[in-house]
């Protein structure tokens, strides 16, 4: 399976917001997407601004690290927010209904590497770092055939 | 309230699952038993609370719990006059164990039920504990949650503001864990912090410059392991004093933002209606120094202070039964059509909080 891959760089929290916007219009049911990145690269701040932008009337978006999961309604569908830091094993993705959710909505995953083998083929990898001060180099890496097309156009919104 | 009532309170919303037996008598609230389980699943190794999320854990704990319950109480399920249940928000497998569970047993007996809001749980502790009279303005903040509501009856509560992105509950877990501290880290940082300066570390006070009651610590979490690195890379290392200070600046700087907030909620409050006080509660409310922070905020304003026992700051069952009663006795009633929902935000008619973002603050 050949990997494609978008390189951009962020200079602002704006600016991380219309990229997750720009993603976030891309996007359809059955879409899985993990965060990757260390504690205050930006992760809950990129899924924030994607989620409110495919909303109507934005509601909050509050920190799913406690709560492991939050879903919203939005225009693309249902969007589940979740956060896997506090998992410890895989056997409890499946309670959690993650895995039917990966098949009839929009998932946003962080701390993905608990998920283990059960990420989805087809989940679009976007990776978060820290280039000093408020820069941020993010990539957006997935499957050539599932997300090339789809992706095109996505640069412009980091300028 | 004036009817006597006898009421099984049941809550799996999270990470724990509990009963309790909460009895009023002329109006006066008493909490015969409230049994918690799941709180030795605190395991430091893996950095945080390992969460008992699983769906089958809650429904083999919910019989033990409820069984637990009635005979610390002293009494059997004949006594009970109504099932009170959380059916939101929380995980959906937990949420729906527990309503499901309290289906079965007001069916099989006949007793009614109710389901209750976690939220409204905890916002109405105030009066379970002390009697507080509506309305009163209310601090929720703990791992998961942190809001201003303004409490004017068993089913109102308005939301005046609440943060918009991480609770502090959960910085403080996360600064531990930046700082190589223990889980949980509201402790940890706080006994760090007794040793430490709080002056000697600049960090931000998020959203202080800006009118309203909406609050920011995830920046805070982030100008903590900035400043973490730059003491690193030019010593090697951390020291365990520099560790403390800034433990303290992260404490000093959660209590700035706190109590100004609140100052800032109680003024919005009293240009409504008067109040009656203020309440704090969630398991942030443990924190001393937050908590005589805000104490002196109500005193400034000259307003009593509750802040109820942790064992009721946290989860419980007891809260979920008192909340259940209230809202009985103003009429509510659910049946076998109630459902869990992952979703129920306590105020749907505010303004949403807005996070970073196109439209909202940056943090």
């Amino acid at each position: 399976m050949s990997s494609h891959r978008i390189t951009l760089q962020s200079h602002s929290p704006q600016n991380t917001a219309d990229i997750a916007q720009a993603l976030g219009q891309k996007l359809r049911a059955g879409d899985c997407l993990l965060f990757e990145g260390p504690v205050g690269a930006g992760k809950s701040l990129f899924c924030r601004a994607l989620i409110q932008s495919l909303q109507d009337t934005p509601e909050d978006v509050p920190s799913p690290t406690f709560t492991l999961i939050q879903t919203y309604d939005t225009g693309s569908g249902e969007v589940w927010h979740c956060d896997l830091y506090r998992i410890n094993d895989p056997f409890e993705i499946a309670e959690l209904g993650l895995l039917d959710a990966f098949e009839t909505s929009i998932c946003l995953v962080e701390w993905p590497d608990r998920l283990g083998n059960l990420a989805p083929q087809t989940a679009l990898h976007v990776a978060l770092a820290d280039a000093g001060s408020q820069t941020r180099d993010i990539t957006i890496s997935g499957d050539k055939r599932a997300w090339a097309e789809r992706l095109a156009g996505i640069s412009h919104a980091a300028q | 309230m004036t009817t006597d009532l006898t009421i099984l309170g049941l809550e799996s919303s999270c990470d724990d699952t509990a009963a309790a037996v909460v009895q009023i008598k002329n109006g006066r609230p008493d909490i015969l038993a409230s049994v918690v389980e799941g709180q030795t699943a605190l395991h430091a190794d893996f950095g945080g609370v390992v969460p008992e999320i699983a769906a089958r854990a809650h429904a083999e704990k919910l019989d033990g719990c409820t069984a637990a319950a009635l005979q610390k109480a002293g009494l059997t399920l004949p006594n009970i006059d109504l099932v009170a249940v959380t059916s939101g928000p929380g995980l959906i497998g937990g949420v729906m164990s527990g309503v499901m569970f309290a289906k079965g047993l007001a069916a099989g007996s006949g007793i009614p039920l109710i389901g209750v809001n976690h939220l409204a749980g905890h916002a109405l502790t105030p009066r379970l504990t002390d009697q507080m009279a509506y309305p009163y303005l209310m601090l929720l903040v703990s791992g998961g949650h942190c809001q201003f509501l303004l409490v004017t009856a068993q089913d109102q509560f308005q939301r005046l503001g609440g943060t918009i992105d991480d609770a502090p509950g959960e910085a403080f877990d996360k600064s531990a864990k930046l700082l190589g501290l223990a889980q949980p880290g509201g402790p940890a940082v706080e006994a760090e912090a007794r040793t430490g300066d709080p002056k000697r570390f600049k960090l931000p006070r998020p959203l202080l410059d800006r009118d309203g009651c909406d609050m920011s610590f995830s920046g805070l979490k982030t100008a903590l392991l900035r400043a973490r690195d730059a003491e690193i890379a030019s010593h090697g290392g951390l020291f365990r004093q520099t560790r403390s200070d800034l433990c303290a600046g992260f404490q000093r700087a959660v209590c700035d933002v706190l109590s100004e907030k609140l100052r800032r909620a109680v003024k919005q409050s009293l240009t409504q209606q008067k109040i009656t006080g203020i309440a704090v509660a969630g398991g942030v409310a443990a924190n001393r120094d937050i908590r005589s922070a805000l104490e002196a905020v109500a005193s400034e304003f000259d307003l009593p202070f509750v802040a109820p026992p942790l064992s009721l700051c946290t989860d419980n069952a007891a809260m979920i039964a008192y909340a259940g009663a209230e809202q009985f006795v103003a009429g509510r009633r659910d049946g076998p059509e109630l459902i869990a929902r992952p979703r129920w935000p306590l105020d749907q008619t505010s303004a949403p909080i807005l996070g970073s973002g196109k439209k909202g603050a940056k943090a």
